[in-house]
């Protein structure tokens, strides 16, 4: 199972501003490990965010993202107390939701 | 008169380009440097040790089903707060001077159990394979954040470590008959872009000593201090140096003592 994510969801004013860190190995695929053999890739290929069963922020990434990647957004319509939840998918079908209360 | 659009765009071009010349070359790098770590503000992968460490201190595991809880780091079972600031020390117990990754051994298989050969089955995670050490050492040394190096040698056996780290710091050896102090012991040195601190100074040795350990980006992976160390040696061409050996303990006990006084920062971010 992957680590947890580091999620900080704090209101500014209108909006809530969303800090993320995940933990994630973020392989290429283009990498060659010391035998030269190709190092799979493996990357998160998507990330949504959820809050009040609303979609409130979906992104596609690839590989070139970094490795333990940082992710920082803002939106409106949240409101202290309320619950976002984050989650994300990778190419080798692992994944991931972590849940946070907005403070 | 309107001027064709090609030549009006490489003009702009030529115009931005001596622009930011001057402008680019008054920047050292140093500051580049420094403006990469401001982007990252108070966002550090780092956590992402510390959580994983804090999960594994208050787990209870090994054969005998306890957690790390009750590990004494010097300032009583159990007390983190500050501990890292105040390491390598001696310890009655086993008789020895340990610093922080030598002492977390210790409770590991002493308290919990675990055979030694998987507690350093992963010194120094990759990817994948992540080192118990390296997060249960972030959570520990985050403790420390705020607290200041105190390193009074009081014991005979910390003045002997602290001896032995000194003379192993000025000790010339290898293929290329390099020191730590080769260099370390003057300012303004640097390997490429990287300035390297002079740790024979208490200025210097502050502000490298209380930044590790370290999320090193280029290697998307936290290291501690052992890391630093072995690496340093790797790169003098010197024999590997051994976890948690003498020689490695003495010279974190050395850097400490030389760092007295600086407040602990770690763990921070590096290139």
């Amino acid at each position: 199972m992957p680590d947890p994510m580091r999620i900080r969801a704090v209101m500014m004013g209108e909006v809530v501003d969303v800090k993320i860190l995940m933990s994630h190995v973020m392989e290429t695929g283009q990498r060659k490990d010391a035998d030269g053999n190709v190092v799979p890739a493996h990357y998160i290929t998507e990330v949504t965010a959820t809050c009040k069963d609303k979609t409130v922020m979906s992104a596609a990434w690839g590989p070139s993202v970094a490795k333990n990647p940082y992710f920082s957004f803002r939106f409106k319509g949240g409101a202290k107390g309320d619950k976002l939840s984050i989650t994300w998918k990778d190419t080798a079908g692992g994944t991931r939701t972590d849940e946070v209360t907005i403070n | 008169m309107a001027l064709p659009a090609r030549s009006t765009s490489s003009l702009i071009a030529s115009l931005l380009l001596a622009l930011s010349l001057p402008l680019a070359a008054e920047q050292t790098s140093e500051e580049a440097i420094a403006e990469y770590h401001a982007m990252f503000g108070d966002e550090n992968p780092a956590e992402l040790w510390q959580l994983r460490g804090e999960e594994l201190w208050k787990t209870p595991r090994g054969p005998r089903e306890v957690s790390l809880e009750a590990c004494d780091l010097g300032k009583g079972p159990g007390v983190i707060t500050g501990a890292y600031a105040e390491l390598p020390r001696w310890f009655e117990d086993t008789g020895k001077v340990q610093d922080l990754e030598s002492r977390l051994v210790t409770c590991m298989t002493t308290l919990q159990g675990l055979p030694e050969s998987e507690v350093f089955a992963i010194k120094f995670g990759d990817g994948e394979r992540k080192s118990d050490l390296e997060a249960l050492t972030a959570y520990v040394v985050a403790a420390s954040r705020g607290s200041r190096i105190s390193i009074p040698l009081d014991h005979p056996a910390e003045k002997a470590a602290y001896a032995l780290g000194e003379s192993v710091f000025f000790y010339r050896a290898g293929p290329h008959d390099f020191a730590c102090a080769t260099c370390h012991s003057e300012s303004g040195k640097r390997i490429r872009l990287q300035t390297l601190p002079q740790l024979t100074t208490k200025e210097g040795a502050q502000a490298a000593y209380t930044r590790w350990p370290a999320y090193r980006v280029s290697q998307g992976e936290l290291r501690t201090m052992e890391w630093r160390l072995q690496d340093c040696f790797r790169q003098q061409r010197l024999p590997q140096l051994k976890y948690g050996s003498d020689v490695a303990i003495g010279l974190t006990l050395y850097l400490a003592r030389k760092a007295e006084g600086g407040e602990m920062v770690a763990p921070s971010i590096k290139r």
